[in-house]
């Protein structure tokens, strides 16, 4: 079903493109300040998390240019929740196509995963700016940042499409996920550098295909200070999450792909 | 021989009757009952139950049957929507649904903006929506409203947009859904012109209605479907005369509510067409028509032939006070014959029942006579159909008004 031949053809790119853009074009409708807002819910947000975590709590003293730390952690972050919660409804949210076209119904995850996705690419300008701003090196790890947004994407389109199919069946669903996310968001080193939690625990927590993402990220992007995936104290622990992806893509398209001729008649 | 475009192999549709999300306290519940006895399940619904048929390529088909018989559920597994539960569909060609016009149309975009993403979905490449778009806003009559926000439009406006969208289509397969159930009466004549052209352009169309008359105007073949079984296949004409039949006794135009009142001196027993083959004649015969009694006892009495519309009000009468007056039939059986006079009644699908009143010429004009017994809908009695075929051009209505104008 999801082959890359069928999403790349014409029609299906057609399609793509009208639903993504459809998205942008509504989301600030009726907002003085229009497509403005997509960069400047980020910045306040991050205003907010700097004076509280920065300049009252403290907590990244010795990290060097933690601002840039902080924010890149944020920034993966929110595209993670947006992406998977957007996807989630995403289905249901279209019934009214599902019900009357027969169009490809992983598109519609797709749209609202790319629609994340274009969000996330202004929030990077911002992160990018901020971090020449900061004084932050260039660095030659930097070219390996595609690779982790795309292994980032990855993750949220696997779990997008197993959320996206539960949901049609069982609106508890999204409640779950909010608890789930919850739980992962401070399970995951984004508001506190990793190194402020016991050293035995570290290693477990980067388990966690989040954990690792954000960490490598800041490794690449901020300091080389950073405990990433191959530096963290137990080896094959590198290749954990990395595994995790491949099961979750594995399991999420042979759902979606079971599930899905039935979504018109079950939304 | 044509080739088949499209083919129905054995098709049921069997549906959930829990609709909407379970929740998942009731599933880890449902276990339970596993455990206790194996439930018998009754909470399915059976939409379609075992349908073949198939549509040869060129073909205007049409699938009629009454709400709920299952029609539109056909439809939506003929395009994918729904997948059947057993069986399956071949189609052998590229197929566009008009399930619905303006699918995904989004309020808060302009116009323009939607033709684009409808177009989208129906499967239009942007090129060619951008080679097409000037033909789309002159056929929807639109060219100063595609900057406006469609929520702003009338619904009339945005109709006509997704339908000019719609009709773009190229495919070899249209599935129509009743299309012409919307719109004024001068956007349904675009919509048949429209059906009239791709006919001619040897397109298949699978066509979804409960117009009888455009059946039996465009379409070559048909299928009938109640309560998800297939009725009857074959020639339109004969579909259309057996949903009539079928329909004549149906609830929903609450018919045979009255029961016919009883008496000693006068009984109706039928009324007949004579001539015309299964009620079909065309705009330009005469009719005739049979009516037989039984008198009990001799009395005057007056009778009244009339044409009920399809949904049983009366549309028009004859009395035979207009040629004898008054009637005294002897003792025992009779037949009287009525002709109705052709170039009176337009093309459509047309009842004829009878009354039979007693006479008395003594009786003042607001005062009516005594009804003895009659043959109408109303009254549960089966009454014979007639089909007027072809239409005048400049005629429209149930019948053909004599007039003149001067200027």
């Amino acid at each position: 079903m999801i082959k890359f031949k069928n999403i790349a053809s014409v029609k299906n790119r057609s399609i793509l493109r009208e639903m993504v853009a459809t998205d942008f074009r509504v989301r600030y409708q009726g907002s003085v300040l229009g497509y403005a807002w997509s960069v400047l819910r980020p910045l306040f947000l991050f205003a907010i998390l700097y004076v509280v975590f920065v300049k009252f709590l403290k907590v990244g003293n010795g990290i060097p240019h933690f601002p840039v730390y902080l924010l890149s952690g944020i920034i993966l972050w929110t595209f993670f929740v947006e992406a998977t919660s957007s996807a989630m409804s995403s289905i249901v949210g279209r019934g009214d196509l599902i019900k009357k076209i027969n169009i490809p119904r992983y598109l519609v995850v797709l749209s609202s995963l790319f629609s994340a996705l274009i969000n996330l690419f202004l929030n990077l300008i911002i992160l990018f700016i901020f971090a020449i701003l900061s004084h932050v090196p260039l660095q030659g790890s930097w070219l390996l940042i595609p690779l982790l947004i795309i292994e980032l994407f990855m993750l949220s389109l696997s779990l997008g499409f197993i959320l996206s199919a539960l949901f049609v069946k069982y609106r508890d669903a999204s409640y779950i996920w909010e608890v789930l996310l919850q739980g992962g968001f401070y399970a995951t080193p984004i508001l506190y550098p990793l190194a402020r939690i016991p050293f035995k625990f570290q290693k477990y927590l980067m388990l966690n295909p989040l954990a690792q993402i954000v960490q490598d990220f800041r490794w690449c992007f901020v300091t080389h200070q950073t405990t990433n995936s191959w530096n963290v104290s137990v080896k094959y622990f590198t290749i954990f999450p990395i595994l995790i992806i491949i099961i979750l893509i594995i399991v999420a398209t042979k759902y979606f792909k079971a599930q899905s001729p039935y979504f018109a008649e079950n939304i | 021989m044509q080739e088949n475009i499209i083919e129905v192999n054995k098709v049921t549709k069997v549906f959930a009757k829990q609709s909407g999300a379970k929740k998942i306290k009731e599933k880890f519940l449902g276990l339970e009952k596993v455990f206790t006895k194996k439930q018998k399940n009754n909470n399915s619904f059976v939409a379609l139950d075992n349908i073949s048929f198939s549509v040869k390529k060129g073909e205007f088909f049409g699938i009629v049957g009454r709400n709920g018989s299952g029609k539109s559920t056909l439809l939506k597994i003929l395009a994918g929507v729904y997948s059947p539960s057993k069986g399956s569909v071949t189609i052998n060609g590229s197929l566009t649904p008009f399930i619905e016009l303006g699918v995904g149309f989004n309020p808060e975009l302009s116009g323009r903006n939607n033709v684009f993403l409808n177009g989208a979905l129906l499967g239009f490449t942007r090129k060619q929506i951008i080679e097409m778009y000037d033909e789309i806003v002159e056929f929807a009559e639109l060219e100063n409203f595609m900057e406006e926000k469609l929520k702003n439009y009338s619904s009339g406006m945005q109709v006509r947009l997704a339908f000019s969208v719609a009709i773009r289509a190229k495919s070899d397969i249209l599935l129509i859904d009743e299309v012409l159930a919307v719109g004024d009466a001068a956007f349904q004549r675009k919509c048949f012109d429209v059906f009239k052209k791709i006919k001619k352009e040897g397109k298949t169309v699978v066509f979804v209605t409960h117009d009888m008359g455009a059946v039996q105007e465009f379409c070559d073949r048909a299928i009938m479907i109640d309560s998800g079984k297939l009725v009857t296949i074959g020639k339109p004409r004969e579909v259309a005369l057996k949903y009539e039949v079928a329909n004549s006794g149906s609830q929903d135009i609450e018919l045979g509510k009255n029961s016919r009142p009883i008496n000693s001196d006068l009984a109706l027993k039928g009324v007949a067409l004579k001539g015309a083959k299964n009620g079909f004649l065309k705009y330009n015969e005469d009719v005739t028509l049979e009516v037989t009694l039984e008198a009990f006892k001799k009395i005057s009495i007056q009778l009244n032939l009339f044409i009920l519309k399809r949904d049983g009000t009366y549309l028009t009468g004859y009395n035979t006070i207009k040629d004898v007056a008054p009637l005294v039939p002897d003792i025992g059986i009779h037949k009287l014959t009525c002709r109705i006079e052709k170039n009176q009644l337009n093309k459509g699908v047309y009842f004829i029942g009878v009354a039979a009143y007693t006479y008395d010429a003594s009786l003042a004009k607001d005062e009516a006579p005594v009804l003895l017994d009659i043959l109408d809908l109303a009254y549960g009695t089966k009454v014979p159909m007639i089909t007027v075929e072809d239409n005048s051009k400049t005629s429209n209505g149930e019948f053909n008004l004599k007039a003149e104008w001067k200027l």
